[in-house]
């Protein structure tokens, strides 16, 4: 059987790694999302369907989700906006520029959640200004939108910059010979050529965001059915000593970030097969 | 179209990539820009599509001054050595797109530009993959879909930057061939690039070489390579042996070997003589002493390096392989050369020392030694 394999490959060990990679993932990933099912059945069918009917579970799902996707959205135009401008354009202080984007990444969460907060609590920088307007920021589902906004940038910017910059100048060249003008070859050529990594990065600050917790439970206030995110939720009822009702909460979670992940990757997969060499 | 080129000059950094060119091409010629890397032949070819702007100088397509023409304005068509095709679109799709963009009511309906699609595929031979994407065709193919993208909007003008560099050999024949059949029928003025000796003499009505951002010669192909006007010319199209000779009161004296020339030229003076125009002559006969170092037989050709007697420096020299010569031919061999043609060029202060580098047993496979990148 090995010799067999040796036989065919260049490369000896397949047996072995494909071993180590599979019981690694397993121990690693797949036991303990198990574990969270397991653990959220022993509710039982009607329980389930108690804990995560309850109002203020629904109402934290809808935040948590809702603002993600509104955060990812919102990161999808301006990280493609800023990738473009880093890749195309030389500036002064490009480099310190570049370095701020991955600050988010490199930032412990809670330090990231006092900071904000600071900004737009109503006496700060930020928050007195929009206060005269009725606007605040922290505190209420706006402030959840704004942290989830600012952990999340950095995945649309870094997957996005690569394809950006490998985007042939040819291909521009080539749409203004034939007549395009700026704007039809950027919305003709480059961005079908951009749109896959675009959706990946999205997918990715989605994911980001609806798991961010730290730098968010500063600046959301944590009000019961309006600013309260659903890993807060799960805190809580762990506190309550509730497990069975937190690995609920945590499954739904789970399930919900799965089903969209996949939706996503079907599409890319779709714009993909068109735009691959 | 014609197109005139006045005295354009392009600097780039420190670098003149153009130093004052100046060019008249006719309409409906098909022209071949030819030089090393760095010779400013693609430079020119940018500026002509207006995807360079120049520092100096103007540019014509027929009467109308199209210097300060946008890339768009100057309806040129442009075709890339890597293809540079959309890959997200179909070829139809890739092919129509120029018509595509078109302001409202220039823009032909979608119907006729599927129809314009279809008519260009047949015309560079590729019909019924308009629904393929580029990722599913041979480089050959891309690079038909994209003369056929460039040919959609009825250019003024075909411009292709290195067309076949991207392919390998035998393609690269197939295509040449078969472009040169494409414009006798489209008839649009074509000017095309490239590092390929042998593809710029068998494509073009004429050549133009460039060294150094300089136009060195333009002329018909047997023109630049009869009658190089230039050292530079003389060794950039195909090969030469560089000697060093003397002109004396009209004649060119070779170590003892007088020649006739019509020179003016007096003094110490280059001599470039291809290898085919050393012929070997009987040994009674006037000519310079050799022996041949190695032979090499090649289809048609028989290749061969001698040693000159007088100064031991080496020359080749090329012979058919019917001519009776060539079957005695071998290392050892004692002969006499006799230049039956060559240029004259007054001495280089550093060439007088110069010998052109070795033939590499087993190496320049072609006839003229091609060029082309592996």
């Amino acid at each position: 059987m090995s010799s067999a394999i040796q036989k065919r490959r260049a490369i000896p060990g397949f047996g072995l790694t494909l071993g180590i990679t599979l019981s690694y993932l397993s121990l690693i990933v797949l036991i303990p999302l198990a574990g969270v099912f397991v653990k959220a059945s022993g509710l039982g069918f009607d329980g389930l369907l108690h804990t995560l009917g309850s109002p203020r579970v629904l109402a934290s799902l809808k935040l948590t989700f809702g603002s993600a996707l509104i955060a990812a959205v919102f990161n999808a135009f301006f990280g493609l906006f800023i990738a473009w401008v880093f890749v195309r354009y030389k500036f002064p202080g490009k480099k310190i520029f570049d370095a701020f984007i991955d600050l988010p990444f490199a930032l412990p969460t809670a330090v990231a959640g006092i900071a904000l907060t600071s900004l737009y609590a109503t006496n700060g920088w930020i928050g007195s200004l929009l206060e005269p307007h009725g606007i605040q920021v922290a505190y209420s589902p706006l402030g959840v939108i704004v942290a989830m906004t600012f952990i999340s940038l950095p995945f649309v910017v870094r997957t996005v910059e690569p394809v950006l910059a490998e985007a042939e100048k040819e291909l521009e060249e080539a749409a203004a010979t034939l007549g395009a003008g700026r704007w039809v070859t950027i919305r003709r050529v480059i961005f079908p050529t951009v749109l896959p990594a675009l959706l990946t990065g999205s997918a990715l600050a989605f994911a980001r965001a609806v798991g961010e917790y730290g730098s968010i439970i500063f600046i959301a206030g944590n009000i019961p059915m309006v600013s309260e995110i659903t890993p807060l939720l799960i805190i809580i009822k762990l506190e309550e000593f509730d497990y069975a009702g937190a690995t609920a909460i945590a499954a739904a979670m789970l399930t919900l970030s799965f089903v969209l992940l996949l939706a996503v990757n079907i599409l890319q997969a779709w714009t993909r097969r068109s735009a691959k060499r | 179209m014609d197109i005139t080129i006045k005295n354009v000059r392009k600097t780039f950094a420190d670098f003149p990539a153009l130093a004052g060119v100046d060019l008249h091409i006719e309409s409906g010629e098909l022209i071949a820009l030819l030089g090393p890397s760095g010779s400013g032949k693609t430079t020119l070819l940018r500026a002509l599509a207006g995807l360079e702007p120049i520092d100096a100088g103007q540019i014509l397509f027929g009467a109308t001054d199209a210097t300060n023409l946008s890339v768009q304005e100057r309806k040129v068509g442009f075709v890339f050595q890597h293809y540079a095709l959309f890959k997200h679109m179909t070829v139809a799709d890739n092919i129509a797109f120029g018509l595509s963009v078109r302001d409202g009511k220039t823009r032909p309906t979608t119907a006729e530009q599927k129809r314009r699609a279809i008519e260009l595929l047949e015309l560079v031979q590729l019909k019924g993959l308009e629904k393929r994407y580029p990722s599913q065709l041979s480089g050959g193919q891309k690079q038909r879909v994209a003369l056929a993208r460039a040919l959609a909007i009825e250019p003024r003008v075909l411009l292709l930057d290195e067309p076949f560099g991207a392919l390998d050999a035998k393609v690269r024949k197939d295509l040449r061939r078969w472009l040169r059949e494409l414009h006798e029928k489209t008839g649009v003025t074509t000017v095309f690039v490239t590092h390929d000796q042998e593809e710029a003499l068998e494509l073009a009505d004429r050549v133009v070489v460039m060294s150094k951002g300089r136009i060195e010669q333009v002329g018909t192909t047997a023109e630049v390579y009869e009658k190089p006007a230039t050292p530079f010319v003389f060794d950039f199209l195909g090969s030469v042996n560089l000697l060093a000779g003397d002109v004396q009161q009209g004649k060119l004296k070779l170590n003892g070997l007088s020649l006739p020339t019509d020179t003016k030229l007096s003094g110490p003076v280059d001599v470039y003589v291809r290898p085919h125009d050393l012929r070997l002559v009987e040994p009674t006969s006037d000519g310079l002493d050799a022996q041949i170092n190695f032979v090499q037989r090649t289809g048609p050709l028989v290749k061969a390096v001698a040693k000159l007697a007088y100064d031991d420096s080496k020359v080749d020299i090329e012979l058919g392989h019917l001519d009776p010569m060539a079957l005695s031919l071998k290392p050892g061999t004692q002969v006499r050369l006799l230049p039956v043609s060559f240029g004259l060029f007054a001495r280089m202060p550093h060439a007088a020392v110069q010998t052109l580098p070795d033939v590499v047993p087993n190496a320049v496979p072609e006839q003229r030694g091609d060029r082309a990148r592996g």
